[in-house]
């Protein structure tokens, strides 16, 4: 049970990671909200953002675009994980930690 | 994104994968933070009560594939891309709650990190791609698994359907929340919003279809084999 987990969280991040290497072979046309507000004439009221870590997906220090791509993609996946794992977990024990209260209905 | 050449550089002024900041007006953008908050606040309330010690490594790993999903885009037509929006498919296998906790911080961190999607419209990015996706996908998808009886292919085209209704109805709200913020009048954007995403919802739905088959080939156990019609 334990061991088909483990199988399954290097299975599914595996999956997630090998796409984050392929990055790079995305198609780099605008997507549907950026064609549409270059045809339509309003792409322009975009404001640049406040601060800038991985800005657009390309990791910074790196001269390699493609590489700087499949950094950023590699360090999100991991982040994501993290934070939802992270945050599942702590709901899950939270949740575990209500269900023997008597009378607590809400 | 992927490859940036400088002509696209010079095209696009600033990353706009997901509403950048500017598009909307502060009443449209702070009503979206509310109505996400909202959202987002039963979510995690439901799923406290719902989720089990086993689904905190499944939430990890779906998110990892959505943001990593979501930075392949795939081309369509006419020089544009699209990318999954991943809504539908984590709330067909991990139930809407979920599914909006793992959107939330999917469509989070890539406005914090990554400067995709203005963090001022980061309210109406949650609500357009992770909220709205997931209630709707779901509210789809379990009458058809319902009424597909364990039929594996009826359940996939009811998966197929839910992905690509999610994709309109994202399309749909975000016109709509363009519109009312003066940024583009409805009777342009509403139609080119909805056009573009029909075929960008095609690869949504192939996506989603193709990822529920992984997991019912490898891993049939994590598949509900009868989804109830409300989640409890």
């Amino acid at each position: 049970m334990k061991l088909r987990h483990i199988g399954l969280i290097a299975g599914g991040l595996g999956i997630a990671l090998l796409i984050a290497v392929f990055s790079p072979f995305a198609s780099s046309h605008p997507d549907g909200l950026e064609r549409v507000a270059e045809d339509k004439g309003f792409s322009g009221l975009a404001d640049s953002p406040p601060y800038e870590l991985i800005s657009d997906y390309v990791f910074p220090w790196v001269g390699n675009d493609d590489l700087a791509t499949v950094l950023s993609g590699i360090v999100g996946v991991l982040i994501v994980a993290m934070v939802v794992s992270g945050v599942a977990f702590l709901l899950a024990r939270a949740g575990g930690a209500q269900r023997p209260t008597p009378g607590d209905s809400s | 994104m992927a490859l940036i050449d400088p002509s696209a550089l010079q095209s696009i002024q600033a990353p706009a994968m997901h509403i950048p900041d500017g598009f909307l007006s502060g009443p449209v953008a702070g009503a979206s933070f509310v109505l996400t908050a909202v959202a987002v606040t039963v979510a995690v309330r439901r799923a406290n009560r719902t989720l089990g010690e086993r689904s905190a490594p499944l939430m990890g790993v779906m998110a990892a594939f959505i943001f990593a999903a979501q930075m392949m885009n795939f081309p369509v037509a006419g020089g544009t891309s699209g990318h999954l929006l991943g809504g539908a498919l984590a709330a067909i296998l991990l139930g809407p709650w979920a599914a909006i906790v793992i959107m939330t911080a999917v469509v989070g961190v890539q406005a914090l990190v990554f400067q995709d999607g203005g963090l001022t419209a980061l309210g109406a990015n949650v609500l357009n791609m992770g909220v709205v996706t997931a209630l709707l996908g779901y509210a789809v998808y379990a009458p058809a698994s319902h009424f597909a009886n364990g039929r594996l292919w009826l359940r996939q085209a009811g998966a197929f359907a839910a992905a690509w209704l999610t994709v309109q109805a994202s399309a749909g709200l975000t016109a709509f929340e363009l519109a009312v913020s003066d940024t583009s009048p409805l009777s342009v954007v509403l139609p080119s919003m909805m056009g573009v995403h029909a075929l960008i919802g095609i690869g949504e739905g192939l996506i989603t279809v193709a990822a529920l088959s992984l997991v019912a080939t490898t891993r049939r156990d994590l598949l509900p084999t009868e989804v109830a019609l409300s989640e409890e």
